[in-house]
């Protein structure tokens, strides 16, 4: 037992060294940190990604994007943090709390799951505007909180047309990320897109990689590459994937099958991830997710906030399909005919598969 | 500790060296080191090669009625079931030096990512003592706690329950569902919600408990099964033609809200009462997780049934000797273990999210191995660690904030298990063989301890 004192009392003496150390560097960095904030009077952004968070390829790098335009253009300071998978709602709530508390504004969170927590954090910070990509139900409330809103079924729906005129085997395919409504809706804009142009095209049912509460099917390009496999071998000649960061797996198999993949979020035709077979990508279905962060931001900025949501579609060009690499270029008048057969009402585009 | 079965083991070392046949006792032999009962009456050579790291046994089940003493566990087992060191000073000592040690060693990690450690755990520290964090942090130790409690109780009998994050999952998403179908006067509401978590927890673990008894499957690969079959169950019902409400527009989807009167209101009421104003919400069944706290403390220890545990953990043929029949106490500790998951997702249903959506914490069974093992198994040493766990978790989004990537936060958390699960068991192997010299010291002056023992006692 004297041994045992013995080493009690090294351990006390070492905690009350590293303790005592521990406050009085502290002090020092506090400091300098209030010094900093009044030195410059720039905007200040906080940005809270969703699961996956930057380098996803895809959702949140395209969030990133905009705010990475809106930093050069507007000479705002920003900060991005991110989300761990499976958390809980308040910790989502104590994320963008901690943002707001410590002088960012505007203050954006990305995803829908952000929303409620959103909503909640800005009643409690009524001088900080608050946005909200992917405002879920296209509804926010407050007079300091505004939202986007995507129709990604209209965009899928022009991208499904194209997978139908351009399949040789009749036969298209669809790879979702997560067995979630937001992905279904990618799928049901597909399926209808492909059967208004082509009624007599097969549209496989949809493959999901995984179901919640597992949010791997965002990331793991491993199961994009099974599940391309599966459907290259069930006869699909064109696939289109809205699987995040796994889409890259996708799009590289079709692409080493030599068929046609079709990406999702941003124009993947010139993601350097995916560069080497991007001669397969036929098209992408584009969603301006860093449009409307930017738009955000710009308004802050210029002080023309207005609360409430936007909805992003085809006639403000807030969803569409990508033309680089010129895959599309003679079903172009086909694609736009349809486009702007939505646009003026015509076509109204599922949003559940049916 | 162990000093009188010693001496009466020695004639059986070369034995225990030579003969394989049984095979938790080299393992045993080994994993124990010297400080095992050979050596005890050969005190002038300490043999100072056998403290190194805790070697991981093999899968061996103590087949040997006569080690019933400490230093034959297997190192394995003594983690798992939370045997550390008897003296009330290495008991606080142990987890203090292991967490000194492991707050350097992520000190060294901040440093070599780039970072100023002090400064960035200084701000951990300022942002996880705010009002608003402690409220949080509160709430989620709560989750923390029951997950690890439910881990603890298969743990204690040497079962390793990884399938709580399945049990947990598939109670909380049943229970809502319920919940939110039907409405009740207070409190019943509420109960028949918790009840149907405990049974869902129970039943869901049950299966794993039963396939092992009868068909011989490891607790280990059913359970993972089981919580990929949870998932699967789940995401088939959680659709708005099966139990989920429809929401039109809505990217979630989510079982109907639990009306207001089968809602549990948070606890701050009670805490301002008693002099403790928090803003947020605290958790109203953060009581109910005490609770369970102290029930498992009560049933362990000063219940037969709590014995019968222990004893099977420890050796299945000893117990089985003293007719306890294994596979009862298998069923009925799978059973425990997942009506105590089921409640892990309780807390959080009643008192905050009102429904099963997406946007339900799943993984939480996971922590609760974690943070079992660095509690040692114990209700109290549970406590303190879902309290440093929900702390460091709270505390990973300031780490952001200071440019210090939030996965440091994952590392100092694996960091302090390893730490003081080996901190623990070097200490524990340390005491004993710090006790057996002693003992061989009486011994060599001639004093007769039997003797001395019998004579005190008559």
């Amino acid at each position: 037992m004297r041994r045992g004192l013995k080493i009690t009392l090294v351990t006390v003496t070492g905690a009350a060294l590293t303790l005592g150390g521990a406050s009085a560097c502290g002090g020092k960095k506090a400091g300098g940190d209030s010094g900093d904030d009044n030195g410059k009077k720039t905007l200040k952004v906080g940005l809270a990604f969703d699961i996956g968070g930057r380098g996803d390829q895809s959702f949140n790098d395209s969030a990133a994007a905009g705010l990475a335009k809106a930093e050069k253009d507007l000479h705002v300071t920003t900060k991005e943090i991110s989300a761990q998978p499976d958390e809980p709602d308040s910790d989502k709530e104590s994320r963008l709390r901690l943002l707001a508390s410590t002088g960012y504004n505007p203050v954006i969170g990305v995803g829908f799951s952000y929303t409620a927590s959103l909503l909640k954090v800005a009643k409690a910070f009524p001088n900080t505007k608050f946005f909200i990509v992917d405002a879920d139900g296209c509804k926010v409330e407050g007079a300091n909180v505004a939202g986007s809103c995507f129709s990604e079924e209209q965009g899928s729906f022009l991208v499904g047309a194209a997978a139908a005129l351009k399949s040789k085997t009749g036969k298209i395919g669809f790879i979702g990320g997560v067995d979630v409504p937001l992905i279904q809706k990618f799928f049901a804009g597909y399926e209808a897109g492909a059967k208004k142009a082509k009624p007599g095209i097969t549209v496989l049912p949809p493959k999901y990689l995984t179901e919640p509460p597992n949010f791997n099917g965002f990331k793991d390009t491993g199961l994009g590459n099974e599940a391309a496999k599966g459907q290259l071998d069930k006869g699909a000649d064109v696939i289109y994937h809205a699987a995040g960061g796994a889409g890259i797996g996708v799009i590289k198999t079709v692409g080493a099958a030599g068929k046609w993949a079709i990406g999702v979020d941003s124009d993947q035709y010139n993601q350097p991830a995916v560069a080497d077979v991007k001669s397969h990508i036929l098209t992408s279905m584009v969603k301006h997710v860093d449009l409307s962060v930017f738009n955000f931001v710009e308004s802050v900025a210029k002080n023309q906030f207005k609360p409430g949501t936007v909805q992003y579609n085809l006639q403000n060009d807030g969803v569409g399909y990508a033309t680089s690499g010129g895959n599309v270029d003679d079903i172009k008048t086909k694609l736009d005919d349809l486009k702007a057969q939505i646009v003026a009402g015509k076509i109204t585009v599922p949003t559940k598969p049916q | 500790m162990t000093g009188p079965t010693g001496p009466t083991e020695t004639p059986d070392e070369p034995d225990r060296r030579d003969g394989p046949s049984d095979p938790a006792e080299p393992e045993a032999a080994e994993a124990g080191g010297s400080a095992g009962a050979p050596e005890v009456p050969r005190p002038a050579d300490p043999d100072p090669s056998e403290s190194g790291v805790a070697r991981k046994g093999g899968a061996s089940e103590g087949g040997a009625p006569v080690q019933a003493g400490a230093e034959a566990v297997p190192s394995w087992k003594a983690i798992l079931r939370g045997l550390g060191p008897t003296g009330l000073g290495l008991k606080i000592g142990a987890p203090i030096l292991a967490l000194l040690i492991s707050l350097g060693i992520t000190m060294i990690l901040l440093r070599l990512t780039g970072a100023d450690p002090v400064s960035s755990v200084q701000s951990m520290v300022d942002y996880g003592t705010q009002q608003h964090s402690i409220v949080d942090i509160i709430n989620r130790a709560t989750r923390y706690y029951l997950s690890a409690v439910a881990v603890a109780i298969g743990f204690r009998m040497a079962l390793l329950n990884i399938g709580v994050d399945g049990q947990y999952r598939l109670a909380a998403f049943l229970a809502a569902a319920l919940g939110g179908a039907i409405s009740l006067p207070a409190p019943f509401g509420q109960i028949l919600v918790i009840v149907a978590a405990v049974l869902v927890g129970g039943l869901w673990a049950a299966i794993a408990g039963v396939l092992k008894v009868t068909r011989g499957v490891s607790e280990v690969l059913s359970t993972i099964m089981l919580n990929a079959i949870a998932t699967g169950v789940i995401a088939y019902l959680l659709n708005d033609k099966r139990l989920a409400e429809p929401r039109p527009n809505s990217n979630d989807v989510a079982t109907a809200t639990i009306p207001h009167s089968g809602r549990v209101g948070p606890l701050n009421g009670f805490l301002s009462a008693i002099g403790i104003d928090l803003p947020g919400a605290v958790y109203g069944l953060l009581p109910l997780a005490i609770v369970v706290g102290i029930v498992f403390w009560i049933v362990i220890n000063y219940t037969r049934f709590g014995f019968d545990l222990k004893i099977s953990g420890l050796s299945p043929s000893a117990a089985q000797a003293s007719g306890v029949s294994a596979k009862r106490m298998i069923v009925i500790t799978m059973v425990a273990s997942g009506a105590v998951a089921g409640l892990i997702g309780i807390p959080g249903l009643l008192g905050e999210s009102y429904d099963y959506s997406l946007n339900f914490p799943a993984g939480l069974g996971f922590t609760g191995i974690t943070v079992a093992l660095l509690g040692r198994n114990h209700p109290a040493g549970i406590a303190l660690a879902s309290l440093l766990f929900a702390f460091l978790d709270q505390t990973s989004d300031i780490l952001q904030e200071v440019e210090v990537p939030k996965e440091i936060v994952g590392v100092m958390q694996g960091v302090v298990v390893l730490t003081v699960v080996i901190v623990y068991e070097l200490v524990r192997r340390w005491e004993i063989r710090l006790q057996q010299r002693s003992v061989a010291a009486e011994l060599a002056t001639g004093h007769d301890l039997a003797r001395e023992a019998a004579g005190s006692t008559s």
